[in-house]
């Protein structure tokens, strides 16, 4: 392996960046191709399915035999609202292999008793989010109802190109949160990728069945990354 | 269960052998490039080793470890890489194998 290759490989992971190292395993020459980077014909395929998938392989292209070595960060979801659908949503997203950050400033509902085993902030998110901003492996679901703790987080969430971004709200509600965000300064097109009202059409009622919605909405925007700009996802 | 999303950098085998190359090791990376059947451990996993026979990570959870790190002084040696096959252990006394049945395919290479 050429070491200034691990040295960038190193830092694309500790960054909470993807990348493949592709190993020709013929004459062991490597390289790092990041996510969005082209790659043509069988072989930029392949890697195209190791970012998606995160599954590593050998594959033969070009009469040759490569070695893709996939490195995605760890997805992970952030709720902005320490509610009752947070309840159900944390131990069923931890599960799926989400783990789970929740904030909400406030105390009465940010209680480790209402929330044990879960990393939990009693914090305004603007505070929580400059120590440990989004990135585009995280997941953003706010569930407040309240725009002075919904909003920052949602804005900052299409800044940072988060995978997934959900808000509760119904279609009146969310039409009046589309203005305040276009007020904030994001653009439309930012502001279409905000999955609401949240979650996967079930016709989920308690708190719970949103839960399940919302995290059945994550796992989808999660492995369909990428297909947007092809129009394979609404 | 490792819940982090951040690396586990005391544990992690790239970082050690990123650690060891700065402080002037020869450093061998050993990578499960295919599995056949119940194999241990995943395609994509490492184990490091450096010119004194330290190794950190894992290519088999310990069945094919030992060999792998003897192969791998002799890719430090020579610069040359290697592939290494592990099936069931055989009649052959001296040949090592996966109790569980699996088969790798393990890709041993030199840092630099």
């Amino acid at each position: 392996m050429d070491p200034y290759v691990l040295k960038t490989l190193n830092e694309e992971r500790r960054a909470r960046r993807a990348a493949v190292l592709v190993t020709d395993l013929g004459d062991g020459r490597d390289r790092i191709v990041r996510e969005g980077d082209h790659v043509a014909g069988d072989l930029g395929a392949a890697i195209a399915n190791a970012f998606r998938t995160g599954n590593s392989q050998s594959v033969e292209a070009e009469g040759r035999t490569f070695f893709l070595n996939a490195h995605l960060p760890r997805p992970r979801l952030v709720v902005i609202g320490a509610v009752h659908i947070s309840q159900a949503l944390a131990p069923m997203a931890r599960i799926a292999g989400y783990p789970v950050e929740i904030i909400d400033p406030r105390t009465a509902f940010a209680t480790p008793e209402r929330f044990p085993d879960v990393a939990l902030h009693a914090e305004w998110p603007q505070d929580v989010l400059k120590r440990a901003p989004l990135d585009s492996y995280t997941a953003l679901a706010a569930v407040t109802h309240d725009p002075k703790i919904d909003d920052f987080a949602l804005k900052a969430a299409l800044d940072a190109r988060c995978f997934y971004v959900g808000a509760l709200g119904s279609r009146k509600t969310h039409a009046k949160r589309v203005e305040r965000l276009l007020a904030l300064g994001a653009g439309a097109d930012q502001i279409a990728r905000i999955h609401a009202p949240i979650g996967l059409d079930i016709g989920a009622a308690s708190p719970a069945e949103i839960a399940v919605a919302v995290l059945a909405q994550t796992i989808h925007a999660f492995r369909s990354r990428g297909l947007e700009a092809k129009g394979a996802v609404a | 269960m490792n819940e982090s999303i951040y690396l586990d950098e005391a544990r992690d085998p790239l970082i050690i052998a990123e650690g060891w190359m700065k402080d002037g090791k020869d450093v061998a990376i050993a990578t499960v490039v295919e599995t056949w059947g119940s194999a241990p451990r995943p395609v994509g996993s490492h184990l490091v080793i450096d010119a004194d026979g330290n190794f950190h990570g894992s290519v088999s959870g310990g069945c094919v470890e030992g060999a792998v790190v003897t192969e791998a002084m002799d890719v430090i040696g020579s610069g040359k890489a290697r592939m290494l096959e592990f099936g069931v252990a055989d009649e052959t006394a001296w040949q090592v194998g996966l109790s569980c049945g699996g088969r790798i395919k393990v890709y041993v290479e030199r840092l630099g």
